[in-house]
């Protein structure tokens, strides 16, 4: 009986494993065409507290090279305190710094994608659980801001 | 306290009747909105992931092959399993998707199709395989993806993948063969020429694929690595000259070289002592956002050369650390790919 329950337990646990794929990889659809929502992006960054460091033009790249694209962006972010503290005190981080979202053209409308950064460090430093969850929380209202573009 | 108790449970009794309604109208437009038009589009149409409003598709589908599909996803093929929503969300979603289509599903008694899946294998092989792949692996890419050319303008979903082969009865299976799907390239083979019988071994074919060991998406050791790092024998100048000539001997092209910080406080402030190099090759970008359009988050390529202590060290991301979060069993090989890509440019650089 013990045996059956535990086993009841690992497989249901192997279909509800708290945190699902969907909340780690963070997506939205906006009716916005693309340069309306690159400038919503922009500013629902700022708001959230941090700064664009930079804007990567990837269909640019693409078309010089011949390739046919729709527009095509990534957008580079970050906060210079908290870049600095987890790049000099976590450096397997650095890769993953600044943050970045991806946009991009589908037709008339726009998608957005990112990575949620807590998932990088969920169970691996306990001690950044705050920051990282403010990191999180952040992004999900800017990717909320996105699609509630009516 | 006897006293209050009654009124407690009363109250308690209403308290779960004034909640019921919430709990029954879990709002579906909302719940697909919020996890599934980013993929399939807001009215259903298609995006990354395949149209969900056309007429064909919903009458021949039951609710069940949807809440199945829901619930399990198509491991490895782009749809996420959403175990994170309820029953009554995903039924909510459900009845959202059965607004585009009004009328009534066909319903699919749950007879197994009688077929013969040798004879199956050859006419699978004749008439399916070109879109759908030899072993039912399905086409390459997302969706209807309209952002870039494409061949089929629809995706031929894959036929071997555990979660369709749970969500699909032979029924459904049946009735997609018999009447196709207006409005995509999935015709219907009783009007190409095939007999009821032909198709019903096609049936038992497609079924067959159950029995196979399922290529499994094995928990790599290296999955959870966040990044490899080696120890340059350079200082920080010698390491970006030689990384600079490693990336060019490796076919790819330098975007630009800045360091960590720029763009996020005054130039004179920056970081000298981590330095970003990024670089790209645009034939292999154009293949991989051919394969999901999404990869643009493992955007540009970059290492990261970082001096700290009298020592310089070279950070790379591990991508398999990231593809798993895509579940697309094609963008896992161009991940592995590009493991090398970077292992091998690091190595030279710092030989
Ligand atoms: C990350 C993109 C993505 C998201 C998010 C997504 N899907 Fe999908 N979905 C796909 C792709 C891609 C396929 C086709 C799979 C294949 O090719 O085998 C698919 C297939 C399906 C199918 C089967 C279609 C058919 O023709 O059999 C259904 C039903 C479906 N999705 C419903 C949903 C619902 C409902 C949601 C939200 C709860 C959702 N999907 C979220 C990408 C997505
Ligand atoms: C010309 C390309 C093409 C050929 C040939 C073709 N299919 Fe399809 N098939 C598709 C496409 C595209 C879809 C997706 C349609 C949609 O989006 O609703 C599809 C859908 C299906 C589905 C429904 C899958 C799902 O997830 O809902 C089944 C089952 C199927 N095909 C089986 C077959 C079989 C068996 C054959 C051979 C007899 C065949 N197809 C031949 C392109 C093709």
């Amino acid at each position: 009986m013990k045996k059956i329950l535990s086993l009841l337990i690992f497989v249901s646990s192997l279909f509800f494993s708290g945190q699902s794929q969907a909340d780690n990889l963070l997506m939205a659809r906006t009716r916005l065409s693309f340069p309306e929502a690159m400038l919503k992006l922009q500013d629902s960054i700022h708001e959230q507290g941090y700064t664009v460091s930079r804007i990567q033009r990837v269909d640019i790249g693409l078309t010089k090279s011949g390739y046919r694209t729709d527009k095509y962006r990534v957008v580079f972010f970050g906060e210079a305190k908290l870049v600095k503290r987890l790049s000099n005190d976590y450096p397997q981080l650095i890769p993953y710094l600044p943050f970045k979202i991806a946009i991009f053209a589908e037709g008339e409308e726009t998608l957005l994608i990112a990575s949620n950064p807590h998932e990088l460090t969920r169970n691996v430093y306990p001690e950044l659980e705050s920051t990282m969850q403010k990191v999180e929380k952040d992004m999900l209202a800017i990717f909320k801001s996105m699609r509630d573009d009516e | 306290m006897h006293r209050d108790f009654p009124a407690l449970s009363h109250m308690l009794v209403f308290l779960f009747f004034i909640s019921l309604p919430v709990f029954a109208e879990e709002n579906g437009a909302a719940l697909y909105e919020e996890n599934c038009a980013v993929c399939h589009g807001n009215d259903g149409r298609g995006g990354v992931g395949v149209p969900l409003a056309l007429p064909d598709f919903q009458y021949a589908v039951s609710d069940q092959f949807l809440e199945r599909t829901i619930r399990k996803g198509r491991p490895g093929r782009v749809m996420p399993a959403f175990n994170n929503l309820d029953d009554a969300q995903v039924k909510a979603i459900v009845r959202h998707i059965r607004s585009w289509a009004p009328g009534k599903p066909i319903a699919h008694p749950s007879i197994k199709v009688k077929g013969d899946p040798v004879k199956g294998r050859a006419l699978f092989a004749k008439n399916c395989a070109a879109c759908h792949g030899s072993k039912g692996e399905g086409g390459k890419g997302t969706g209807v993806t309209f952002s870039r050319p494409r061949d089929l303008p629809i995706i031929a979903p894959a036929l071997n993948n555990r979660g369709f082969l749970y969500a699909a009865s032979d029924q459904m299976i049946k009735a997609t063969l018999m009447n196709g799907r207006e409005g995509t390239p999935m015709v219907s083979f009783l009007k190409q020429g095939l007999s009821e019988q032909d198709i019903n071994d096609i049936v038992s074919f497609v079924r067959s694929f159950e029995k196979q060991t399922p290529v499994n998406v094995t928990h790599e050791p290296d999955r959870n690595k966040l990044a490899s790092v080696y120890e340059s024998p350079y200082d920080m100048k010698e390491t970006i000259a030689a990384l600079k000539r490693a990336i060019i001997g490796e076919n790819f092209r330098i975007i630009r070289i800045q360091n960590l910080d720029s763009g996020l406080v005054d130039e004179a402030q920056e970081d000298t002592h981590k330095v970003i190099i990024y670089f790209c090759n645009f034939q292999l970008l154009n293949d991989a956002l051919a394969v999901d359009p999404r990869v643009g988050l493992f955007l540009p390529c970059r290492v990261t050369v970082v001096e700290k202590d009298g020592k310089v060290l070279v950070y790379a991301l591990n991508p398999k650390r990231l593809s798993y979060l895509f579940n697309n069993a094609e963008l896992n090989k161009l991940c592995e790919g590009m493991s090398e890509t970077y292992i091998s440019i690091i190595e030279e650089a710092t030989l």
